[in-house]
């Protein structure tokens, strides 16, 4: 993508959602390429009680040297959303010009259900409202079409994959080492959400410029 | 998450290093394994968020001569570690921050002692409360029990200060404290790491004058320990783990330590910076020559101005809490207007502000057996109900609102007497009742029971037994049944334990909580009796590895008459559908809300069946098992 262009070489991924999504994994994973590359790797959460529902939101910073491990509001050079509203809830920690890649998928907590607060009528509606680039696809539809929910991270870190500053493979063989030496049989099936979600997202590209 | 043993954690690594693979660690993991290469023969704690990874992944890597325990509480796992420094051998001990609180007593007089075999004490203080009922800082006791601090920045810094510390703790013969916050304990960076050094165990050796802490001998040790403090002092100007970075742009010089540090240098990268790495007791005279070299010196600390005070009682002049809060993490968003306005500049505005988005709060799990106990609890009248610290705290939130007080752990038993023994004329008839869970029982909550029944009280006691520490990720306590291995281990007998303490036989029920017909009969008859009276529940956590899934259900559409009796269960299974007003015969207007189960999280408990009038909620096939969030 979209030019990394901050003064350090520092890279800045934001990766948010709701505990049990796989939010920390993806970020792991994510991690586990840039060191394959040879950058200096933070990575943290604010999770809180998360794995209770909760919201996480996982900040990724690669580069030459990384101090800090948050990014500050600003300087996300990509928010990834596993979940429309909490996309939408640290789209303001964007830098100009960096890109927002959603789920399309809402997950309802009680307090919404049990009609305390709303749920937002269209998030992507409303962060396209700040003028934000927006890459948004439906992941769990994507993820179900190949046969497991759980799928959805792969379908996510796919779409991730043509907005990074290294190549997409690199990626790839991140995930496929991780599922490689715990689950060698989830291997392909993998490989196959990361290109489903791939293509979700070189789809939604060809819409927004077409558009 | 907590990681798996240390060889699955290998990366690979830039060619230029020949060593180990630098290793992706979050802090309490790069603790635990400096830990274990320091040839540590005895780790012991109690869980406790931020730092329950430390003692867990220890315990994966347990050498045969690393013997590892999850203690009943944070003041007998620094016992059990003392004991393990006078018989020779080095010992860890890792608590969250209010941890130290329940184990200050053995510090306090430890410290005169000292340590013989190398201790370090890593503590973890939750530096902005993501997961604890308070914010404090544990570098007060090192000025309190006069002992070193060492403040790691990062994964590598907390692996090699745990490293340092074996060695200035034997140097000293002083038990050192490691300070982590949250920002360091779950913040992953890259490891340098090493391998295991055997330390043989020495000899106890019997010496009452040292160990024997009788008035007589504690006086003689006082003077001693000021002795230590002073040499300490004298190590922490010289000590490499101190270092400053001059910098170009002297308006602001920074005194800071830990994750504050990252912070300072992230935001401003040309500022001359002290960094404080062994930072108690503080290296006053090193940041007196630093204090001369810049315009301004601003001491960076999360989150008392413990050292800024420390400096202006030296005649140092600075700035600190003048400028910066005193709560919350210190980050670079905070930094940056803190030095704008101390340098008289503007303070730029944040570029955007968040979206207005519904808050996601925590919520109990699918079949949670403490959702049995709230939707009762939420049915009783005329109560007070004392809460405790656990999973079960949540029950304090939507949709049951019943929970009274939350103070620390096994407050319930005590604050619950409280509020019998101290009631007014207005609440003579309130029915007093405490929650509890097993772990927090074991280990704050039986004292209180106790003089509950010395001094009969009149409470009614819930012990919710899920035989397992819940919050901090089902770590093993005596009441599970298992030890820190999950091998077997004897598991203790609630009811007979609360007889011993005093509670009639006759006032001991063990019930179902998913049985909320019984679990309501009792609560009322026990409330009404004028006694101590214990309700022990017997489901376990339903995120340990026995729990058994059973078949789902779903909503009969046609039959829901959108009462919304499930809602109250709080199942986070239970979605509502669709809202409607309605008019009861009574001519009240009400809102119904109809429901649907998302039966790919329901795992069958036939909680939300009870108070379903309609019989609406039936059987569904089973589907793909996914997890507790649902789509709309």
């Amino acid at each position: 993508m979209s030019n990394f262009h901050a003064p350090n070489g520092v890279t800045n991924i934001l990766v948010v959602g709701i505990g049990g999504q796989g939010v920390m994994t993806a970020t792991e994973i994510l991690a586990e390429a840039a060191i394959s590359l040879g950058h200096d790797v933070k990575k943290t959460e604010v999770a809180g009680m998360a794995q209770r529902g909760g919201v996480v939101s996982s900040h990724l910073r690669f580069g030459p040297k990384v101090l800090s491990p948050q990014i500050a509001p600003g300087e996300a050079d990509l928010i990834v959303g596993f979940e429309a509203a909490e996309a939408l809830r640290w789209c303001h920690t964007l830098r100009p010009g960096g890109l927002v890649l959603m789920n399309t998928a809402r997950l309802v907590p009680p307090v919404v259900s049990g009609g305390l607060y709303d749920y937002p009528a269209d998030p992507v509606a409303e962060i396209r409202a700040r003028g934000i680039a927006v890459h948004a696809f439906d992941a769990m539809a994507i993820a179900l079409e190949l046969g497991d929910m759980r799928l959805g991270n792969s379908v996510m870190l796919g779409a991730m994959a043509d907005h990074l500053p290294f190549p997409a493979d690199v990626l790839l063989a991140s995930i496929l080492s991780r599922f490689g030496t715990r689950k060698p049989e989830m291997v392909e099936v993998n490989r196959r959400a990361f290109e489903a979600g791939r293509q979700a997202d070189a789809g939604v590209k060809q819409e927004t410029a077409t558009a | 998450m907590a990681a798996n043993s240390f060889a699955s954690h290998a990366s690979p690594a830039p060619a230029s290093v020949a060593r180990n693979p630098r290793r992706l660690l979050s802090g309490n993991e790069a603790v635990a394994r400096a830990v274990w290469e320091s040839g540590v023969r005895l780790a012991a704690a109690y869980p406790g968020t931020p730092s329950t990874e430390m003692l867990e992944v220890i315990s994966r890597n347990a050498a045969a001569d690393l013997y590892t325990e999850w203690s009943v509480n944070e003041k007998v796992s620094l016992e059990v570690c003392i004991g393990a420094s006078m018989a020779g051998s080095r010992a860890f001990c890792a608590m969250k921050h209010v941890g130290m609180n329940v184990a200050s007593d053995a510090l306090m007089t430890f410290t005169l002692t000292g340590a013989n075999a190398g201790m370090v004490i890593a503590i973890a203080d939750d530096v902005g409360l993501s997961s604890s009922q308070n914010e404090q800082d544990s570098r007060t006791w090192g000025r309190f029990a006069h002992l070193p601090i060492l403040e790691p920045a990062d994964s590598q810094e907390a692996y090699a200060m745990t490293k340092f510390g074996y060695e200035l703790s034997e140097r000293f013969q002083v038990p050192v404290i490691l300070r982590l916050t949250t920002r360091i304990c779950h913040v992953k960076g890259l490891v340098q790491t090493g391998e295991r050094v055997e330390v043989v165990a020495g000899k106890f050796e019997k010496d009452p004058r040292r160990w024997v802490m009788v008035p007589g001998n504690a006086k003689a040790r006082i003077p001693l320990m000021y002795e230590r403090e002073q040499q300490l002092r004298e190590a922490a100007e010289t000590s490499t783990l101190n270092s400053i970075d001059a910098g170009s742009d002297r308006r602001v010089g920074f005194v800071t330590s830990g994750p504050a540090w990252m912070h300072v240098r992230e935001a401003f990268p040309d500022a001359p910076v002290l960094k404080l790495g062994f930072s108690c007791p503080a290296p006053v005279e090193m940041i007196r020559a630093f204090a001369a070299t810049v315009d301004n010196l601003l001491v960076v600390e999360e989150t008392e101005p413990l050292l800024e005070l420390e400096l202006k009682a030296a005649g140092i002049v600075c700035h600190g809490k003048d400028f910066l809060p005193r709560i919350g993490e210190l980050s670079p968003d905070v930094l940056k207007p803190a030095v704008a306005r101390l340098l008289g500049e503007p303070v730029q505005a944040p570029a955007t502000l968040p979206a207005a988005v519904f808050p996601r709060p925590p919520t109990m799990c699918v079949a949670c057996p403490h959702l049995g106990v709230y939707y009762t609890l939420a049915q009783l009248k005329n109560i007070t109900i004392a809460g405790d610290i656990g999973c079960y705290t949540l029950g304090a939130g939507h949709p049951w609102n019943a929970l009274d007080s939350t103070i620390s752990m096994g407050a319930s038993m005590g604050v619950a007497l409280g509020l019998d023994k101290g009631r007014g004329a207005a609440d003579k008839d309130k029915k007093i009742i405490a929650v509890i869970g097993d772990s927090t029982f074991l280990h704050m909550g039986m004292q209180g029971l106790l003089d509950i029944t010395y001094n009969r009280g009149n409470v009614t006691i819930l012990i919710l037994d899920n035989r397992t520490v819940g919050m901090t990720g089902g770590q093993s306590n005596p009441g599970s049944g298992k030890d820190i291995h999950g091998a077997l281990a004897p598991r203790v007998n609630f009811a007979k334990l609360v007889e011993a303490l005093g509670v009639k036989p006759e006032r001991i029920h063990m019930v179902d909580p998913y049985e909320l017909p019984t679990l309501f009969k009792l609560l009322r008859e026990e409330t009404r009796i004028a006694e101590p009276s214990v309700l022990i529940t017997n489901r376990p956590c339903v995120l340990i590895d026995e729990y058994q899934k059973q078949q789902p259900y779903t909503v009969d559409t046609d039959k829901c008459t959108g009462c919304g009796n499930c809602i109250d269960v709080g199942c986070p299974a239970i979605q509502v559908t669709r809202r409607e007003m309605a008019v009861k015969p009574s001519g009240k207007e009400v809102e119904l809300q109809f429901v649907g189960i998302e039966t790919a999280a329901c795992t069958g408990c036939g909680l939300c069946l009870q108070p379903c009038a309609p019989d609406a909620i039936i059987p569904a096939r089973a589907v793909q098992a996914i997890n507790v969030m649902t789509k709309h």
